[in-house]
């Protein structure tokens, strides 16, 4: 079990002092002028060194990710954007780091533009998170006013920090939907090259990171790479917020090595699997876009980017749907199905017609009124969907449902077979 | 995607300003963005002019586009494609019930059928004396505090049917009831109180005085 000591996110419930004074006294803000002083290459090196990887559900190296953009700012300015348009079902561990620990993220912003070689950092706010909001620009009022960032302020990087927020689009979660979003616009994905790195908001180089990526650094900037290199596995190191959902005794946000076993992670902090680990169905383990893994692999994986790859799943945002043996499967995740057909931004084919006709298909694998052919189907109009689109909602959509058939084909066929026996009674 | 248009012209009144202090706040919007680049703020003005009428009229896009100099279609796309923008008035206290399945699991089903039953059968449908409606909405984002709806700026969580009911009786009376977790809690922390941050020795240095 990760020692509380060693936990980043320490005002993450919002017990204690969130003013500039208390974050300090929990250790934020201390020394980063010294880490200003850095250069934007061995800051790159600490974050590389830490193995971190983006904490918004693709896991990309962040520190690889920053070394993309230019090494000299010439006639375009450099941005930072921040990705707080946490929507993903089962995810909720930004809102928490905005509204309690807000400091973590605007030092970490702050940072991050110093490796970057910009003064200007953005953070998109989801629209439905107006208290996050409101209280994140309480922050960033107070270390204005403390002189922690701006103009000419005590660390000795010019840094404006502004938040910026939606109104309602899980798709400008998506980085270029997001860009297209702060620029304005519908939120519809660019086509990628060029990459944001190279051609961001307004045309300029932009980095776009998630909230928790940004929030880890000044903490491994301050305790050493080795320090949080040594949590977890080979490439999959560090702590990480595990939001726990669904049906186990006490749902609740964590911060944990990665790599935990899931098993552990339920029962040391979620209270357990309502009724027992033996009444567990299945786990979604990392957001609604994370294929399902039943309880034969819930048993023994590991909470990592690679074990869950290895599982035919995916780490996504580490947020963790437990579902019970009172789970209507079908039910779930032909509500998912709904999810992507609304959330779908219509630009591509395939994903706006797809999600939509996938959708209607297990509206009736529901109640078992289809065919057994058209499981078949389904999965292959998934395949169709995947890889087809400019962003990644369509490779997401038919995932859910992939999951479903590979562990649960069974329980289709059979609500499918009781449906025409009961109409030919 | 959805498919939403505007209110019919019927529906729709003779004009719209920003009052002063919402202008002041839209000017301050403009001004986090580069010199040419008040497009961005579109969001944020559409907010506030939501805020100030409780739904997006058409006078009022053509407005914005005025002052952000967009053409009408631009503010009018935006308009239609987040789901946030009342396109018809709602009701004064507006439940946006999250039924996306952290929270389903959890027993928004109930929530919902509370909602349906006290304030209407459909959605985005405000009751006669104007005081409530409901709507169906994706993921809000606080799913270990699930089920949940929003009203407003706040966010209700941990809903049972009771305290349901008991939240909707308290708007009808125009009042506005503690939001966050109705079951005890204050937070994500686990129910019955956190496990984890319970070494005194993180907080024991004291901040300085300012």
């Amino acid at each position: 079990m990760l020692a509380d000591k060693d936990r980043i996110f320490t005002n993450i419930y919002g017990f204690q002092d969130k003013s500039v004074a208390g974050a300090k006294a929990r250790g934020l803000w201390d020394g980063t002028k010294q880490i200003m002083e850095m250069t934007p290459e061995a800051i790159c090196d600490v974050v590389k060194k830490s193995g971190l990887r983006g904490r918004g559900g693709a896991g990309f190296a962040t520190g690889l990710k920053w070394t993309f953009m230019p090494k000299e700012v010439k006639d375009r300015p450099h941005y930072l954007v921040v990705n707080a348009d946490e929507s993903e079902p089962g995810t909720c561990k930004d809102r928490e780091i905005m509204r309690n620990d807000p400091h973590h993220l605007i030092e970490g912003c702050m940072i991050a533009c110093r490796a970057m070689r910009s003064h200007v950092a953005y953070i998109y706010v989801r629209g439905e998170f107006v208290r996050e909001r409101e209280a994140l620009q309480a922050a960033i009022d107070d270390c204005y006013a403390a002189k922690l960032i701006g103009k000419d302020n005590v660390n000795g990087w010019d840094f404006d920090c502004y938040v910026h927020h939606g109104a309602g689009a899980y798709i400008c979660g998506e980085e270029t939907a997001l860009l297209e979003s702060f620029e304005g616009k519908k939120g519809l994905p660019r086509m990628k090259p060029p990459f944001p790195a190279n051609m961001g908001i307004y045309g300029c180089p932009t980095t776009v990171n998630n909230v928790e990526s940004i929030a880890v650094v000044p903490t491994i900037m301050r305790r050493g790479a080795e320090w949080f290199a040594s949590f977890g596995r080979p490439n999959n190191t560090g702590t990480k917020l595990f939001q726990i959902s669904g049906h186990v005794e006490k749902p609740c946000v964590v911060e944990e090595a990665l790599g935990i076993p899931m098993k552990e992670l339920i029962e040391k902090y979620a209270g357990g699997v309502r009724g027992g680990w033996d009444n567990l169905l299945a786990v979604i383990p990392g957001g609604a876009s994370c294929p399902m893994i039943p309880k034969s692999v819930c048993d023994e994986v590991l909470m990592d980017f690679d074990a869950l790859k290895a599982a035919n799943s995916s780490l996504g945002t580490a947020a963790v749907i437990v579902m019970d043996k009172s789970t209507d499967l079908v039910k779930t995740i032909a509500r998912y199905a709904y999810f992507y057909k609304h959330e779908s931004c219509g630009q591509c084919t395939p994903c706006r017609e797809g999600t939509g006709w996938m959708w209607r298909v297990m509206k009736r694998l529901e109640t078992g009124d289809a065919r057994v052919e058209e499981i078949d189907q389904l999965w292959e109009v998934g395949k169709q969907c995947e890889g087809h689109t400019i962003c990644g909602l369509g490779d997401a959509a038919p995932w859910p449902i992939q999951g479903l058939i590979r562990h649960f084909r069974p329980e289709l066929e059979r609500r499918i077979a009781e449906r025409q026996r009961m109409a030919a009674e | 995607m959805s498919l939403r248009r505007l209110a019919p012209p019927e529906l729709q009144p003779a004009s719209f300003e920003f009052n002063l202090e919402n202008m002041a706040r839209v000017e301050k919007e403009i001004a986090k963005y580069p010199p040419g680049r008040q497009a961005s703020a579109v969001i944020s003005a559409l907010w506030i002019g939501q805020e100030q009428e409780g739904w997006v009229t058409h006078p009022m896009i053509e407005t914005i586009g005025r002052r952000l100099d967009m053409p009408f279609i631009r503010v009018l796309e935006v308009a239609t494609f987040y789901t946030m923008f009342n396109l018809a008035p709602v009701g004064k206290f507006h439940l946006q019930v999250c039924t996306t399945p952290p929270c389903t699991l959890r027993g928004s089903d109930d929530v919902m059928a509370v909602c349906k039953k006290l304030i209407g059968p459909s959605q985005m449908t405000p009751t006669a004396d104007g005081m409530l409606s409901w709507t169906e909405v994706e993921c809000l984002g606080a799913c270990t505090n699930a089920p949940v709806f929003q009203v407003y700026k706040d966010f209700y969580e941990d809903l049972t049917a009771e305290s349901t009911t008991r939240l909707i009786e308290a708007f009808r009376r125009g009042e506005q009831p503690k939001p966050g977790p109705q079951a005890g809690r204050t937070g994500s922390e686990p129910a019955g109180g956190a496990t984890t941050l319970t070494d005194p020795a993180l907080y024991a240095k004291k901040p300085e005085p300012a």
